[in-house]
């Protein structure tokens, strides 16, 4: 990056791909892969698309005010707009942006803003990443909720209020895997009118059982999309293989799950290249993918017992820009905004361009109810009740929206 | 007054219920549009659960309630929410939307009328949203369904009549009520729709969404009711103004 340039890097970014995936043979998850590529039929995975893309002509794009009002009003905005608007130029031009994104907003989704909670159904990790508090790694105490305890944390979620649920489970495939997902999804499934998931990468297969099962959205978030930056924080277990996980939204298109939820998480390498090629992500799998629909999340790295200081900072400013340079190029996208984030900062940003929260959320096993005394997965800022972001919503002119789907959709109709 | 599903409309606005800012907001919209039908989604019920976000609100306003299908992606689900929603809602009345793109909202022309022929053979008072086709929009009158709702140009995008010739060619054959639905920008578009013939218009996003929602609403109420007075008005069609007083015209008229 320089101070005019949009994407400037010191070697064309096509080249920095072929060095990213010079050679997955050795990964154990490659076979499987392969069986998947086979089923894929035409339709190219990420990993292939990025590897075949000569990002190295948008060097040549000058963001100047003139570039930055065409992209601004872009009526079909691309790939180039997007990266205009991240550009350290456009931050001069945060009120247009802000202004932009929230006509946009207001548009597609009028006063509705979404609330849900996660709740996290184990803390197992067979991952080494760096700055996670629940690595492998980080002497935490390791719990996994059985059924009776996943009811009991999930009647807590609905005494709050809520009726869309984030079910988080680690990465821990043997222990955390389909067997369990088998057991107690089920169970969890006539409670919460929408269903989250946000689990390792798994196959097409696994993810079209899951469907089945109840499952609405499903997150994945690659973190970082710079090989080297990702490899650094990524020191054992499946996470360290990179096309495994970038692939993956490509498998959760294919089985049809209704909501993909992508996201990076800032602080961990120049967060304005991991925006673009994010957005690269996006209009690839709503090409390829159109049934489905997409979310976005842009969390900043917190501090979490045992884990490492960002390496990036990212300001206010820049989140914000961030957010609304998404808005711009795709006003349809819902933009989820994490409690890790100051409730100022949150209040300020839902008229605008927010239009998913949580609220009161515990990041730990057993948080609202089994255990509310153990070791959070990262430190959270905005600890207001859902009843409280509910008021706060309803003063700002927003309208909270506890209730947005039906069980039965998304399964044929089978599930009621 | 319009006749639709064996009933008299005096109203032909009929309003979406979401994207506003409060209840009481909807109500006064609502309100100020003179509506007599409102839709909802069923997604944003609970069954067996009070709902005084939305349902409570709309139960109060005297208004009839009008179930859609939002969220269903074929035909298959959307039977099933229409059934759902007959159970909480205590009504035959059904706006089918399926649609599975999920960017731009675009009717499923394959499921629609699969679900439709099912749903009027259930009993079923079926309104369609569906594509500005009038093939499709003749085969759905064909399944028996109470009107057509086809689109004037992408839902939520506040564009206008962008299928305005398609439009004309459904309501020159419609033998149901042709309520225009989505795309509806401002109060002269409304005008121009009712202008042209249709029954009806749908508006949600241009009334929810504006700066002064009741002010929007009453406009709009005020421009369905004058697009209805002039296309009974029978204006002479639009001429070149010159042409009675030109001398070409004069001297023809001499020759003749």
């Amino acid at each position: 990056m320089t101070d005019h340039g949009i994407i400037v890097a010191t070697t064309p970014l096509s080249e920095q791909y072929q060095q990213h995936f010079p050679d997955t043979a050795a990964s154990p998850l490659a076979t499987q892969q392969s069986v998947e590529a086979q089923l894929s039929g035409k339709t190219p995975l990420f990993s292939e698309v990025l590897a075949q893309t000569d990002f190295s002509t948008l060097q040549l794009i000058p963001a100047d005010e003139n570039r930055i009002k065409q992209a601004l009003y872009a009526q079909k905005p691309e790939i180039a707009d997007l990266a205009v608007l991240l550009s350290p130029v456009a931050t001069a031009f945060l009120p247009e942006l802000i202004q932009r994104a929230a006509q946009l907003t207001k548009q597609h989704f009028g006063a509705a803003r979404q609330l849900f909670a996660p709740l996290y159904m184990s803390n197992l990790c067979a991952n080494e990443c760096t700055y996670c508090g629940f690595s492998m790694s980080q002497a935490v105490k390791r719990r996994v909720l059985n059924s009776e305890e996943l009811l009991q944390e999930a009647e807590a979620v609905k005494a709050l209020g809520h009726d869309q649920l984030l079910l988080v489970t680690g990465e821990h495939e043997r222990k955390v895997g389909m067997d369990y997902f088998r057991r107690q999804i089920p169970l969890l499934r006539p409670l919460f009118s929408r269903l989250m998931l946000e689990v390792q990468p798994l196959t097409t297969i696994e993810y079209q059982e899951l469907k089945q099962l109840g499952i609405d959205t499903v997150l994945v978030y690659q973190e970082t999309y710079q090989q080297q930056a990702y490899q650094q924080y990524h020191l054992k277990g499946n996470k360290t293989d990179m096309r495994w996980r970038l692939d993956c939204p490509d498998r959760l298109g294919k089985a049809g799950i209704d909501k993909i939820g992508l996201g990076i998480l800032l602080g961990l390498a120049d967060w304005r290249l991991d925006a673009f090629y994010l957005a690269t992500h996006l209009r690839h799998l709503q090409k390829h993918y159109w049934r489905s629909q997409f979310s976005v999340a842009f969390p900043r790295l917190r501090p979490c017992s045992g884990g490492i200081e960002p390496k990036v900072l990212v300001g206010d400013k820049e989140l914000v820009q961030l957010y609304c340079a998404f808005r711009i190029f795709a006003p349809e996208l819902e933009l989820i905004l994490s409690t890790r984030e100051r409730a100022r900062l949150r209040d300020l940003l839902l008229p605008l361009v927010i239009t998913s929260i949580s609220a009161g959320s515990k990041t730990q096993p057993g948080g609202y109810q089994v255990a509310p005394e153990a070791l959070q997965q990262f430190s959270i800022d905005d600890e207001r009740s859902p009843k409280e972001m509910a008021a706060v919503l309803t003063e700002l002119g927003l309208q909270p929206v506890w209730t947005n789907w039906h069980p039965a959709f998304g399964r044929g109709s089978s599930c009621s | 007054m319009f006749e639709l599903g064996h009933e008299q409309f005096h109203s032909r606005l009929l309003l979406g219920s979401g994207k506003f800012a409060s209840p009481q907001q909807m109500l006064e919209a609502i309100s100020a549009s003179g509506t007599q039908m409102v839709t909802l989604a069923l997604k944003r019920l609970k069954p067996g659960q009070p709902s005084p976000d939305l349902l409570t609100p709309l139960q109060q306003a005297g208004v009839r309630l009008l179930p859609n299908t939002s969220g269903a992606v074929n035909a298959k689900e959307a039977i099933f929410a229409a059934e759902l929603a007959s159970e909480l809602l205590e009504t035959n009345w059904v706006k089918l939307e399926i649609h599975p793109d999920p960017r731009y909202l675009l009717p499923d022309p394959h499921e629609t009328l699969l679900a439709a022929t099912e749903l009027c053979k259930l009993g079923f008072i079926v309104l369609p949203y569906c594509s500005a086709d009038p093939v499709h929009c003749q085969a759905l009158q064909d399944a028996g369904c109470a009107a057509v709702m086809p689109l004037a140009s992408p839902i939520g995008s506040n564009q206008g009549l962008q299928n305005r010739l398609m439009l004309d060619i459904i309501i020159s054959q419609a033998r149901v009520p042709v309520i225009i639905d989505a795309g509806i920008g401002k109060a002269s578009d409304a005008c121009a729709a009712i202008e042209m013939g249709a029954s009806a218009v749908l508006v949600n996003t241009a009334i929810a969404t504006a700066q002064n929602p009741v002010l929007a609403a009453r406009a709009f109420k005020l421009a369905v009711e004058a697009g209805f007075a002039g296309s009974r008005a029978q204006c002479a069609p639009a001429q070149n103004a010159a042409s009675a007083t030109s001398p070409v015209d004069a001297l023809l008229d001499y020759l003749r």
